[in-house]
């Protein structure tokens, strides 16, 4: 397994390198391609999180510090896992959909591009490294995000990728000062260094660098003001990488690994991402509420539910601060990730199913929809499916992470947070419920009497993250796969000092 | 004091990037941003009278110590290389971006390039 690592960022950039060479006339082949890679991927990932142990891949034999190292462990495989399956769907969406685009193979190509950039970040144990798989993966995603090349796509890029570069400008800065502080760029090193000489005024500066870069990543309240426009410009599944994986492998991944692994918990900091993530929560729901732009609406939800994973995992890392009951603690931690891959899924899957939705009756404006229920029955079922995992219905997979999410705060004495948090949920609805009035209920409109369902492709996509979304509750019901896939990416996080002593023992070994 | 320096060439990127109308001028903002790290990560490695970190013969003659004191930093020195060669790829990407827009808009005003509301 471990000699399999570098596939997961090797296989997806070579191959997207290659596609452009196929040119217009090998346009379906080099779908194929692109599929056979994204599924690998997504084996491979599988593989991954069945293995079950921290595995340290040394490029070129070099050993760390010197060298730079890839590290498997329970978060990586379990953001790997997520990624895999969002781009394999998204992939198999794309075959159907991106035929109204001219140069599909160079989309193909950028789309691997992100999925390399992905996969690079939360492999990555040298914080530098980590930083150029991050710019591989913006850069790919401005693109994307103009791909369409008219009015409103190229504004929307230009907006996100200002504020991209500036994250990223922000987050090389931090990095430099975390370099001269502690001499060393491996993760492993400068936590331990940070541990033996404690904090001081350049560290702290860049921790704040570094929350306020990712926090733009992952489009955090108050950081938040391209989201909005990006995700609804990009093509449909490019709107589900972004808003599924995209903020979340370079925003909030990158961000616990940088607050838990290498800088440590404290109190300030679990505030800090509560408040962050409570912002982020209310303030979203109450922007999509209003909005009549499908896709927008969609996109403020992104917003509010990144602020569920914030908030689960920075009251986390409160309660350790503070030196409050674990059991409470790993058990927000626990709600924020499982919330963080069950909006993967649905998310995705709701972006898909607005795709199919403008696909079929060239419009995305609620108000111009109606009655589509009748004509396109199985989009209606998954957006059906999605809608109540969104907005926490049981027996979906969102209402098991909300109510991990609820039982954690109360038990550790955060009842507003829970009373917030179940306030949001029922906002969630109903903006959710005004979606499925809109757009699937209600009379049908003249011009749009001859819309056809969506067959093929598109629609073997969304059946299967919404057969995901059904299935994902058994995730933390069944205790083999609770303990095969989510308690490994817990403990990364509630034993996040350790992860310097682990690494830097395994690489020891493999010396010797 | 040239750190102090260095932070003001990156604030007044800053602002450049956050104040100004015009797309162009934005994009140049953020362009000596990217300057003002790369010259901070330069800086970092760098040393007074340093010489080049390689060894030679009469480094090992002249001892090692000396060697360790006077020689500059050269890991700075690859992160700059990397990040220029980054900063190259993203403001080709934005530059394009630009001209694109120009085309559609018949101008780089921001405040007129106004489509997305909400």
């Amino acid at each position: 397994m471990i000699g399999l690592l570098p596939a997961f960022i090797a296989l997806p950039l070579a191959v997207a390198f290659l596609l452009p060479l196929f040119g217009k006339k090998g346009k379906d082949a080099a779908t194929i391609v692109a599929n056979i890679v994204t599924v690998s991927l997504l084996v491979l990932a599988v593989v991954a999180v069945f293995y079950g142990q921290y595995g340290i891949y040394e490029i070129g034999k070099w050993s760390i510090p010197l060298g730079i190292n890839l590290v498997l462990d329970g978060l990586s495989s379990f953001m790997l896992l997520a990624i895999g399956v969002v781009a394999a769907a998204a992939m198999l969406f794309s075959v159907r959909y991106m035929e109204q685009y001219t140069a599909k193979s160079k989309y193909l190509s950028l789309f691997l591009l992100m999925v390399a950039g992905m996969n690079g970040v939360v492999l990555s144990g040298d914080i530098f490294n980590l930083f150029v798989f991050l710019e591989i993966a913006s850069l790919a995603s401005y693109a994307l995000v103009g791909f369409g090349c008219e009015h409103e796509e190229l504004e929307a890029s230009f907006k996100y990728m200002v504020l991209g570069s500036i994250a990223s400008i922000f987050i090389l800065f931090s990095i430099g000062l975390v370099y001269g502080n502690t001499g060393t760029l491996n993760m492993a090193f400068i936590s331990r260094a940070i541990q033996e000489s404690g904090m001081n005024v350049g560290l702290a500066f860049a921790l704040s660098l570094f929350i306020a870069g990712f926090g733009l990543k992952a489009a955090l309240v108050p950081f938040h003001a391209w989201l909005p426009d990006a995700h609804p410009s990009a093509p449909a599944p490019i709107s589900a990488m972004l808003s599924g994986v995209l903020i979340k492998a370079l925003g909030v991944y990158a961000l616990a690994r940088v607050v838990f692994n290498v800088f440590g918990v404290s109190v300030p900091l679990g505030w800090t991402l509560v408040t962050l993530g409570v912002l982020s929560m209310v303030i979203g729901v109450f922007l999509a509420v209003g909005q009549w732009d499908m896709k927008r609406l969609l996109a403020y939800h992104s917003i509010s539910q990144m602020g569920y994973v914030v908030m689960g995992i920075g009251l986390g890392a409160l309660i350790f601060a503070r030196g409050g009951s674990s059991v409470w603690a790993s058990l927000a931690i626990l709600g924020g990730l499982f919330h963080l891959v069950n909006h993967a899924v649905f998310k995705s899957l709701l972006f898909l199913m607005s795709g199919s939705v403008e696909m079929a009756t060239g419009t995305r404006q609620l108000k111009q929809l109606g009655g589509l229920g009748t004509v396109m029955p199985a989009t209606r079922a998954v957006s059906f499916v999605a809608s109540a995992s969104i907005a926490g219905v049981p027996p979906f997979n969102g209402f098991w992470s909300k109510l991990i999410l609820v039982v954690s705060a109360v038990g550790a004495g955060f009842y507003g947070l829970a009373g917030v948090t179940v306030i949001v949920s029922l906002v969630t609805l109903i903006s959710f419920l005004k979606i499925q009035r809109y757009a699937f209920l209600g009379e049908l409109p003249e011009n749009l009497q001859d819309v056809k369902e969506n067959k093929g492709t598109m629609l073997y996509a969304m059946i299967f993250l919404a057969c995901l979304c059904i299935l994902m509750g058994l995730l933390v019901l069944i205790p083999g796969l609770r303990e095969a896939v989510l308690e490994p990416a817990v403990d990364v996080l509630t034993n996040g000092l350790d992860y310097s002593a682990n690494v830097i023992e395994k690489s020891q070994e493999m010396i010797l | 004091m040239p750190y102090a320096l260095c932070f003001l060439l990156f604030m007044i990127g800053l602002y450049c990037a956050v104040v100004k109308k015009n797309m162009v001028k934005i994009v140049i903002g953020i362009t000596v941003m990217e300057y003002a790290v790369n010259l901070f990560l330069i800086m970092l490695g760098y040393r007074f009278g340093g010489v080049a970190p390689i060894m030679e013969k009469d480094t090992l003659e002249s001892g090692m110590q000396q060697f360790l004191n006077t020689s500059v930093d050269p890991l700075p020195q690859a992160l700059v290389l990397t990040a220029i060669v980054i900063s190259l790829g993203s403001l080709a990407l934005m530059i394009s971006i630009c001209i694109r827009t120009y085309e559609k808009y018949g101008t780089f005003d921001i405040t007129e390039i106004r489509r997305l509301k909400g």
